[in-house]
């Protein structure tokens, strides 16, 4: 335990000097508020950049950052150096697990003030869930990749996917029937009536689905690579 | 405290280190002298654990290197090139990170960066450190949580003389406080200054052991005596009694210089042990 807060300290201490970083848990809460405050259309769905901008932040945040820690701590050979000084492979995912969930968890704070205090425990519930399941691939991106550079190629198409499919989704039909087997596209369908009721069974199961891959997937790669 | 017996390392079919053994014992310096490729990183990298061998058995801290629990673990201090910083965190925020870890009140990161010499740059980023300063904060990391026993692979790489030298005072300091000491050197001057004892390893094989002195005596197969007179002249004389004589006769004349006798550096003596230098240029990789 003393180590896993060791590294969630670091990486506080890290934070404001990490700007790439800091930069994708501030971007989406700022800009929800910004749009929601300044654009108004006629016909303009309740909350509506505030659930769009949640979907790509889910999609984005916590994969590229979860990645982006763990491939650079790979390629400046710290990682090595905190292994070495008997912090254990799981202690250190779980700092940094925890860390960017924590940040992801704030962000969707701010994004809640434009919603109702009847919709928050469900809205922030979800995004809970969903930032689990990507922090889940970023980690296993950062594992698999040796740098930051092959991280960012690796991180780039599942962020595209992940964040910009259920946004498309809302103009094609097409582009709907693939995005429905993600889990943002499931988070997506909720925000409709802010329940699951929404995306019912089939959805839930969807999302859980997605959890399973993901987590099969996660132990695959860590105990393949492991974080040397 | 650390001792290995008939290490086998094997990469493929290539053998790259073959039986070796070594004991280090409490307030010892033991080098491991070769030149690139010979196997020194990989050696240092079995014996802390970050790499399985083959055959053979490595004990630290009298128990099988494999076994060792947390507690041991803090007892290990390890420096390597290869070892990075936290380029955007202080030199003190960077030995924040390792006193939570191993459980060193902050307090004593001031004196530990005193220590080696990083006092005044406690509150500079890593990225603006000098090659040698970060030498030095990788240094403050090892001792930070004072181990017994210590791991440096290539300490003074690429240092300034003086920032080597620097260094070689603060290794010698913890010599001086009982720690055992594995280095690894390419750096025949450095091995010669620092080690009790030293291993010359070529190919994964140490061709030679024992301290620098002893090894230099045994090779001295000129055994001569060099003499630089005041008048410019350069004298090369048999180690014989007839030596004493005009020796003694320089000497009450007032011409005698320099003088030197003709045992070989232990550069001298790889040369003639494996027809290699340390160099890296005139090295073959391996």
């Amino acid at each position: 335990m003393k180590n896993i807060i060791t590294v969630i300290k670091k990486q506080i201490r890290d934070t404001f000097k990490n700007k790439t970083v800091l930069i994708q848990f501030v971007m989406f809460p700022a800009l929800t508020l910004i749009m929601e405050n300044a654009v108004k259309f006629d016909d303009m769905p309740e909350n509506f950049f505030a659930k769009l901008f949640s979907v790509m932040y889910v999609g984005m945040a916590p994969l590229t950052s979860a990645a982006a820690i763990i491939s650079e701590e790979k390629e400046k050979n710290t990682l090595r150096v905190l292994m070495m000084a008997n912090v254990k492979p799981v202690e250190y995912l779980a700092g940094i697990t925890a860390y960017v969930w924590s940040l992801c968890m704030a962000g969707a704070l701010v994004i809640s003030t434009c919603f109702s205090s009847e919709e928050l425990p469900f809205y922030l519930a979800v995004m809970g869930a969903g930032f689990v399941i990507s922090i889940l691939i970023g980690s296993c991106v950062g594992i698999f990749a040796k740098n930051q550079m092959t991280s960012t190629s690796l991180v780039m198409p599942v962020m595209m996917v992940l964040s910009f499919a259920p946004m498309l989704a809302m103009f094609n039909d097409n582009i709907k029937k693939v995005a429905f087997v993600f889990f943002t596209q499931q988070i997506r369908e909720s925000f409709g009536t802010m329940s699951f009721d929404a995306i019912g069974t089939k959805g839930i199961s969807v999302i859980c689905i997605n959890a399973a891959l993901v987590f099969v997937l996660f132990f695959i790669t860590f105990r393949k690579k492991g974080l040397q | 405290m650390i001792s290995c017996s008939n290490v086998i390392k094997r990469y493929s079919d290539k053998t790259v280190l073959s039986g070796i053994s070594l004991d280090v014992t409490p307030g010892k310096i033991f080098g491991l002298l070769g030149p690139s490729g010979a196997g020194k990183t990989t050696l240092i990298k079995i014996l802390t654990g970050q790499i399985p061998f083959d055959d053979g058995s490595v004990r630290i801290l009298g128990k099988d290197a494999a076994n060792l629990s947390g507690d041991d673990r803090k007892k290990i201090g390890i420096m390597m090139d290869s070892f990075g910083v936290y380029e955007r965190f202080s030199c003190a925020d960077n030995l924040k990170v390792f006193a939570d870890i191993y459980g060193v009140p902050h307090s004593k990161i001031p004196e530990c960066l005193d220590a080696v010499g990083l006092g005044d740059a406690a509150g500079k980023s890593a990225s603006c450190l000098s090659k040698g300063m970060r030498a030095r904060l990788q240094l403050a990391r090892v001792w930070l949580h004072s181990p017994e026993i210590i791991f440096l692979d290539e300490p003074t790489s690429g240092l300034d003389p003086l920032t080597m030298k620097q260094i070689h005072g603060m290794i010698l300091d913890k010599k001086d406080e009982g720690c055992a000491i594995f280095l690894t050197t390419h750096n025949m001057e450095e091995a010669a200054a620092l080690c009790d004892e030293v291993a010359l390893l070529n190919e994964g094989v140490i061709v030679e052991r024992g301290s620098a002195d002893e090894i230099c005596r045994k090779y001295d197969h000129q055994r001569k005596i060099n003499i630089h007179l005041t008048d410019g002249r350069d004298i090369e004389l048999p180690l014989l009694g007839d030596a004493a004589d005009r020796i003694s006769e320089y000497l009450k004349s007032g011409m005698l210089q320099t003088i030197h006798s003709s045992e070989p550096d232990l550069e001298t003596v790889f040369l003639e042990l494996t027809g290699r230098k340390f160099d890296d240029r005139d090295c073959r990789t391996a």
